[in-house]
């Protein structure tokens, strides 16, 4: 299949399939995402209304049989942090969009009336159909539906009621091979999906194959690059405990958020960790390696059942355990695990969600650690739009701002994760100045100032901090490009054979010849797109700070605060 | 001297989660990770009181030491 660019505009309710423009044959995922928001979207817009546009890419390499390639982009400008967004997931839709032919899908415009739709995707385009059973419904009843409603095996994308509340932290949604639920999580790009009254979207390649210019040195290049995923130990490690392994030794760091930030180490967390969880799958009959995506080579992910072995949830991640756990103080996993199949059905990103949780336990609408309250907030007031649901389901900040609180973990509006900023200094720099809000995933400082890979750089000193964040956020715009999962860094940043398995894919792909150096400079070029687009937005090396908390309250156990200066953060951007 | 040792993941498996050792004074971390049968090369991180350190690194009384596999995620 030849690669085209296929756009749905709301406004006429037409489609069209075009031609891929010379400067955006290059990219794929999110260097596309960007490149096209930043092309299309004008900054000032209002992310919510009609002149905003969602963009999806598989990356450079989905669709085709390299290992880990399944990753999909979306990317708009963010109804949460008002800068660009770019938001990717595993689940089977990448690939299946790539083989349908399609190197992006832009959804632009916002039709008139009430009327919802539904967008189906193959390979002479997309075409759009009115919907209304499934309006209102959780992203579960609209996968179980729509695989009764059509036949084969279909790619399904889809928001929950909180995109259609266009709650600022409502995420996308993308089924998985075994009909669960993967997020497309940060930045509230299930309200602009929302705003544009589309509930779903269905892709049905058909007999579509991506075409590769040299399949031989591909399947070669593809052998190699498995090889060197398969072989480092911590794909086996995240095979065995899945990414929730990390509870433990963070809490051990002293940069585990508890209580709202307040500490840096949770007393609960023997309870929440990777390995208990891992005996309890074992015991409940549930499913220790579980893969996102068709090829996935690492399976991270894990089906979790209840006490009586049925499935409660799967792709349980350690961001959103610490989040709902260490962060609400919440000790019982089975609450968590409740409470992340809520988030997944109603549509809301998991960490955003916990930690506005986290800031409401200390404005005192819910005790911390009750985590059956959690649950009926969920269900009862996010899930159907109350006041309190929308307050909640707008984020953290919001959280903040209508309680009067001061400690509110977020960076241009979204959530901090996982890692204490203050304990872990390099993933401060990250969250200051990831052209996206705070996001870990941007610049993974953790692996080098915690895990001892990459290195190693001491996470309570300045040095270097800087310089690591600037290395891991680009090589992570380019690995975003390419459809990859970002776990394959890990063996990247210490096997040497792995990155250029990757190029040669790349290459291979499309009869290019690509240099180590030209990925880095496309990692560069993708940060100074979307910085140039959050310029053009109003945004300013200013909005690259810590919240002030940060820089005044010390977090024990190492009693630390964030100390780098406004100008030494303002460092990073010196590429 | 006493000191806690803390293992994690598979680490624990036929071993234990946590332990208080009598140690000899001046015992560096990696006669303890060598005693208790764990091959270095699968050690990612140690920690004596929440902060990194070495096979080399001395023990001293009432340290709390952890030992890590090779782990990641995120």
């Amino acid at each position: 299949m030849k690669d085209r660019i296929f756009r749905v505009n709301l406004n006429t309710l037409t489609t069209s399939v075009e031609d891929v423009p010379a400067a955006w044959a290059g990219h794929g995922g999110r260097g596309l995402t960007s490149t096209i928001v930043a092309a299309e979207v004008d900054p000032t817009c209002n992310p919510l209304g009609p002149k905003n546009k969602l963009v999806f890419a598989p990356g450079l390499l989905s669709g085709t049989v390299a290992a880990n390639s399944g990753r999909l982009s979306v990317g708009a400008k963010s109804p949460l942090t008002g800068t660009i967004k770019e938001a990717n997931a595993g689940g089977t839709s990448a690939q299946l969009l790539a083989r349908c032919g399609c190197k992006a899908l832009i959804i632009e415009g916002q039709p008139q009336g009430d009327t919802w739709y539904s967008i189906s995707i193959n390979q002479d385009g997309a075409s759009i159909s009115e919907e209304s059973e499934l309006i209102g419904k959780g992203n579960f009843a609209v996968v179980d539906t729509l695989s009764k409603r059509f036949d084969g095996k279909r790619g399904i994308i889809a928001i929950g009621p909180a995109g259609e509340m266009k709650m600022s932290s409502a995420n996308i949604s993308v089924m998985d091979p075994d009909g669960g639920i993967r997020s497309n999580g940060r930045g509230g790009l299930g309200a602009v999906m929302g705003s544009k009254h589309v509930k779903f979207i269905s892709i049905d390649p058909g007999d579509g194959k991506v075409e590769i210019a040299n399949p031989d040195a591909f399947k070669d290049a593809n052998r190699r690059f498995a090889k060197a995923l398969v072989d480092h130990p911590v794909s086996q490690a995240l095979g065995q405990y899945g990414t929730n392994v990390l509870v433990n030794i963070i809490n051990e760091s002293g940069g585990l958020p508890t209580r709202n930030f307040t500490q840096g180490q949770f007393d609960g967390h023997e309870k929440i960790s990777g390995e208990t969880m891992h005996d309890t799958i074992k015991e409940r009959g549930g499913k220790v390696k579980h893969n996102c995506h068709a090829g996935c080579v690492i399976q991270c992910s894990q089906v979790y059942n209840d006490a009586k072995g049925n499935k409660l949830t799967s792709g349980f991640e350690y961001e959103s355990i610490w989040a709902m756990g260490a962060d609400c103080c919440v000790d019982n996993l089975d609450h968590i695990a409740e409470a992340d199949q809520i988030m997944d059905d109603i549509g809301i990103d998991s960490i955003e969600t916990s930690v506005a949780f986290g800031v409401a336990m200390e404005a005192g609408v819910l005790e911390f650690g009750d985590g059956a309250g959690v649950c009926r907030i969920l269900k009862e007031e996010i899930g159907k739009g109350t006041a309190l649901g929308r307050i909640i389901g707008n984020g953290a900040g919001s959280v903040g701002k209508t309680y009067g609180l001061t400690r509110v973990p977020v960076v241009k509006n979204q959530a901090i994760p996982a890692y204490d900023p203050r304990a872990i200094k390099g993933i401060g720099i990250t969250y200051a100045t990831s052209t996206q809000g705070a996001d870990h995933t941007m610049g993974y400082t953790i692996a080098t100032n915690i895990l001892n890979v990459g290195g190693s750089c001491d996470p309570l000193s300045k040095e270097g901090q800087v310089e690591l964040s600037r290395n891991l956020q680009i090589a992570t715009a380019a690995i975003d490009s390419t459809g990859m999962c970002l776990f394959i860094a890990f063996a990247a940043l210490d096997n040497a054979e792995c990155l250029p398995a990757l190029i040669d894919l790349i290459n291979a792909r499309f009869g290019i010849n690509l240099t180590a150096d030209d990925v880095t400079n496309l990692g560069k070029h993708i940060l100074k797109t979307e910085r140039g687009f959050n310029e053009k937005a109003g945004f300013t090396n200013l909005d690259d700070r810590l919240p002030e908390f940060f820089y005044t309250e010390p977090v024990p156990p190492h009693n630390v605060v964030f100390d780098f200066t406004g100008e030494e953060i303002d460092t990073f951007w010196n590429f | 001297m006493q000191v806690k040792v803390k293992l994690f993941a598979y680490f624990r498996d036929n071993r234990f989660r946590e332990e208080i050792k009598d140690l000899p004074v001046n015992t560096q971390v990696g006669e303890v990770v060598d005693g208790l049968g764990i091959d270095r090369e699968e050690v990612g991180v140690l920690m004596i009181n929440s902060r990194h350190c070495t096979f080399e690194t001395e023990l001293r009384e009432a340290d709390i030491l952890a030992i890590f596999p090779v782990v990641g995620g995120g």
